[in-house]
């Protein structure tokens, strides 16, 4: 499979950079995403005494198949998770973003074992990226501040053994 | 309701921001692209800035916020295992949700990834209970760790923050 992907062709190499170029400069400025985002957890600190979360919408969902009485469980994460879906597709459909690209098995396979092994990293460590580290950053938990920069430590040491992958 | 319209405005923010598409996001650990860095920690900031200034005004009553607890150990593992899998998905858990409502394949793919991940570790979860619970320390926050006022602590993400966007820029005009 890196075969597919080392003898890709030059120009559609370019083309693919291009493309990617054209549609980062779409994208909103991320200073400002980032304090519209900063707003949305401070309502949620708000209006609902708690902060995003992501991870717990899954392990909600694998309990109730699974009947595990161990992962947690949130009908409110399920609730907000059918929220974020809808609106990351209602930004996709405004910005004309919206379009249904095929993955190459490689990438689908590297997409999928990524997943299972962050699966398994949320679970350990009771959240992700928007439950510990953007919730629990805003509000100086000490736990999510090490599960960050840990993240990032984890990130950057297998980053060059995937380069290839990303190419 | 107030999830569900949290959550739309959440998707929302993720989806402008470029966070469903896993090349922009696989970019920040190969250092050509820092959207990942500057959107969170923008958001950090100021949820951290309006939570604080927001509770001196009497206008939010922090002790009601519901603050992650931290167990020292199963986070640290867990958040290396967790950056491995980010950059191998190019998505984390949030924005993968994004990433396949917005059509991306991969971002399906590391839907149903997650979900097998967590079925099987609750599953399995038996060997892994006395390390879950190990190294408790409850709802701790730095101001209570390091006995300074929170507004300090505050000031200092701030300070780091901005820090931090001052090298992600010049990075970017280098490169």
């Amino acid at each position: 499979m890196s075969e597919a992907l080392t003898s890709a062709p030059l120009p559609r190499e370019r083309e693919r950079v291009a493309e990617g170029r054209v549609r980062a400069r779409a994208y909103s400025d991320p200073y400002l995403a980032g304090t519209a985002l900063g707003l949305v957890l401070l309502a949620s600190f708000a209006l609902a005494g708690r902060g995003l979360g992501a991870s717990g919408a899954f392990t909600t969902l694998a309990a109730k198949v699974t009947s595990s009485p161990d992962l947690h469980q949130s009908n409110w994460l399920l609730l907000e998770i059918a929220g974020v879906v809808i609106g990351g597709f209602a930004s996709a459909l405004l910005a004309k973003r919206l379009r249904f690209t095929a993955v190459k098995a490689s990438r689908a396979t590297i997409a999928f074992g990524g997943g299972a092994v962050m699966g398994l990293g949320t679970v350990l460590a009771r959240g992700c990226t928007s439950g510990l580290a953007l919730t629990g950053g805003a509000l100086l938990s000490v736990g999510s501040w090490l599960f960050m920069i840990a993240a990032f430590a984890g990130a950057y040491a297998l980053a060059p053994l995937l380069r290839r992958a990303w190419r | 309701m107030i999830a569900l319209a949290i959550g739309i405005a959440f998707g929302f923010c993720l989806e402008r921001a470029g966070l469903g598409d896993s090349r922009k996001l696989a970019g920040q650990f190969y250092f050509t692209d820092f959207t990942v860095l500057k959107v969170m920690f923008s958001a950090i900031v100021t949820a951290a800035l309006g939570a604080f200034w927001l509770a001196r005004l009497g206008v939010l009553d922090l002790a009601g916020v519901y603050v992650p607890e931290t167990y020292l150990l199963p986070q640290l593992a867990g958040g290396l295992l967790f950056g491995a899998g980010f950059v191998a998905a190019g998505l984390c858990p949030g924005t993968s949700c994004v990433a396949a409502a917005s059509g991306h394949g991969d971002g399906l793919m590391v839907v149903l990834g997650m979900f097998v991940g967590v079925v099987v570790t609750g599953l399995a979860f038996a060997p892994l209970r006395h390390f879950y619970d190990s190294t408790a320390r409850g709802p701790l926050t730095f101001p209570q760790l390091l006995h300074v006022p929170y507004g300090a602590v505050v000031f200092a993400v701030v300070a780091l923050a901005l820090a931090t966007f001052a090298a992600a820029e010049r990075w970017e005009r280098c490169a």
